[in-house]
């Protein structure tokens, strides 16, 4: 157990250790002068080497590297070279609330819409409703997020004055119903999908067709017995899907405004904000590195056979 | 990921056969089950029309996609609904949005295919060796996998192009670069278990050259997983280059795309939304085409039962 858990975090910081080497060296290898990006379009050859000094930027990519690597384990993520003054993980942290709750209601939204369908389409299995059903969730599946959210946007918030058109504000929780719906609605197909698929093979296994012999109610058959075996792939995709979503969902935000964890990487892509850049794809990889961990924890709660150290 | 295959006696006789995909018979086993399976023959249809459009495009456009027309704008410079000589309207520049469309389809294909057959490609390679040499080899290469997975794809693709620059031969090298991933997981599963199985040891013991183990013994019952895989993939694809082209930095202007054509038409979404409408509907049902066509082989083929049958 106590070994397991010890392999399962070095393989954690390790995969973590490469996605930001591999930041690291996506950044050093952009055609481009940061230095000059933060010194201006008009400023002199001087000024823009003073800068590239002050940001290390002269030293050899190794040493950098090294020194990046350094601070990283103090937990020092280093300054901004677009803002400045600004340290990256200030600038993380106040993007993180919006990402935090858009992905939470996204997968709200995954589950409430996604499993209800799933469990209705395997009870109707080779029905007409359950084909129906299936062709909504490949349509659901198959639509560009960003155009459904402008979509959303005309009808909801342009055409009727439903929800708000764009951006952040008071309450905040009524600015996220349209970009958590869009977010979620992918992965809610997706949900259907699956659940519909282990229902029909829960449903034919032998303990369930005892509960009914035995004059069980259907409705307990479902909660107490099926819903169990049901979850543990919900489980996993959920997890996985809320650490994807917390790593900063770009399209969206870019769609609704949302200043995100995912505007903020994409606008440091722009302006060669190296530190910046690295930071917010750690924060991402840290996000779906733990939360595979926690979903293999998950696991063995729900289900008792499953035992740690096989995995 | 899939549905659970409905079971009737033709797919089971089609799924029985290990080797569905290159079994002789394969066409006609396929077109028998596509006369039951009216979705995914339509499904089908979509596509083949989709490939005709793009392979035409030039004698199907009814204009350049290219050209500013000076009708293609009202007196106060806002884009043309659609009726008359447009037929779908004209974009913010006056350029025909139908022959755009047109244009498009060759894009997305043409990304699609390519970036999902180099992926594939890839993933089949990764997959194999990780599963067939196990080890060292294996833990190392399904580290990198582990690696490239866990980074954030879309972020990946942005700042590949950052690198790269945006064109697009690099958009179809940047998704097939974070694509791969998922093929050669699954490949490796599926190599894991198939070098277990008797034929594969029989062959061993018999001294045959592991490459050709790999080729005559393996590569066959990977088939089904491939093909199915790499359907989906393209859907998968098509979807990507379409959000890069919406935030622009995949296919670039001028030539006509349909994830830049949101993008770029987005701003008149009040009043002009057939900007936006017209490209989403076009992309959907691509993508959607892909998807079910995909469902189906994966019905048909059953990749996954392929190695844990019998």
């Amino acid at each position: 157990m106590i070994a397991w858990f010890l392999r399962r975090l070095l393989q954690m910081v390790l995969v973590v250790l490469g996605v930001v080497t591999l930041a690291f060296i996506f950044s050093n290898i952009v055609p481009g002068n940061p230095a000059r990006l933060v010194a201006g379009p008009q400023a002199t050859p001087q000024a823009v080497q003073l800068i590239a000094h002050q940001l290390g930027l002269d030293r050899p990519v190794l040493s950098q590297y090294l020194q990046y690597m350094w601070r990283l384990l103090h937990g020092n993520l280093g300054v901004s070279y677009a803002l400045e003054d600004r340290t990256v993980s200030s600038e993380i942290m106040g993007a993180l609330p919006f990402t935090i709750q858009l992905a939470i209601g996204g997968v709200l939204v995954e589950i409430l819409i996604g499993l209800p369908i799933g469990i209705i389409a395997a009870y109707r299995a080779g029905g007409f409703l359950d084909r129906a059903l299936n062709i909504v969730a490949l349509v659901g599946l198959s639509m560009p997020p960003f155009w459904l959210g402008l979509m959303l946007l005309y009808y909801l918030a342009y055409k009727v004055s439903l929800f708000p058109l764009n951006g952040t504000g008071h309450p905040l929780v009524w600015y996220l119903v349209l970009p958590s719906f869009t977010l979620g609605i992918g992965g809610a197909a997706f949900y259907a999908r699956m659940v519909r698929t282990t229902m029909i093979s829960v449903l034919r296994s032998p303990f369930i067709e005892f509960a009914r012999l035995k004059g069980m109610p259907e409705r307990r058959i479902i909660f107490r017995h099926t819903l169990r075996h049901v979850l543990t792939p919900v489980v996993t995709m959920l997890g996985m899907d809320l650490g994807y979503f917390l790593g900063g969902v770009l399209i969206i935000e870019s769609v609704f405004g949302l200043p995100g964890v995912g505007l903020l990487a994409y606008s440091a892509i722009g302006t060669l904000d190296i530190p910046m850049i690295t930071g917010t794809v750690l924060v991402a990889a840290v996000f779906v590195v733990v939360m595979n961990f926690v979903v293999d924890v998950t696991y063995t709660l729900i289900d008792p056979r499953v035992r740690l150290s096989r995995r | 990921m899939s549905t659970a295959p409905m079971s009737s006696p033709l797919l089971e006789t089609a799924a029985a056969e290990p080797t569905a995909v290159t079994d002789p018979h394969f066409v006609r086993v396929a077109l028998r089950s596509l006369r039951r399976n009216k979705v995914a023959a339509l499904s089908v249809f979509v596509i083949l029309v989709l490939a005709i459009v793009a392979i035409f495009a030039p004698l199907l456009a009814p204009h350049d996609p290219l050209h500013t027309f000076p009708s293609g704008l009202s007196n106060q410079g806002a884009p043309m609904p659609p009726g008359g000589k447009f037929l779908l309207g004209t974009d913010e520049s006056g350029r025909d949005v139908l022959s755009r469309l047109i244009f498009g389809a060759r894009v997305s294909l043409l990304v699609g295919v390519i970036a999902t057959g180099l992926a594939s490609l890839i993933g089949v390679l990764v997959g194999t060796i990780a599963g067939y040499a196990g080890g060292i080899i294996e833990s190392i290469l399904m580290r990198i996998t582990d690696v490239v997975m866990s980074f954030p794809l879309l972020l990946f693709c942005i700042a590949l192009i950052a690198v790269t620059g945006p064109s697009t031969r690099n958009v179809v090298m940047v998704i097939a670069f974070g694509y791969w991933t998922y093929l050669a997981r699954i490949v490796r599963s599926l190599v894991l278990s198939l070098k277990e199985r008797e034929f594969v040891t029989a062959a061993k013991t018999l001294g045959v050259p592991d490459l050709t183990i790999l080729r005559r013994h393996i590569l066959p019952h990977l088939a089904p997983a491939i093909v199915v895989y790499t359907t989906l993939g393209i859907a998968s694809s098509i979807m990507i280059e379409a959000s890069l082209s919406y935030l622009g930095i995949g296919v670039p202007l001028p030539q006509a795309s349909w994830g830049q054509m949101i993008n770029s038409g987005q701003q008149y979404y009040q009043t002009a939304p057939w900007l936006l409408i017209a490209p989403g509907i076009c992309l959907i049902l691509t993508v959607l085409s892909f998807n079910l066509a995909g469902d189906w082989l994966t019905d048909l083929l059953d990749p996954s039962d392929e190695v844990t049958r019998r």
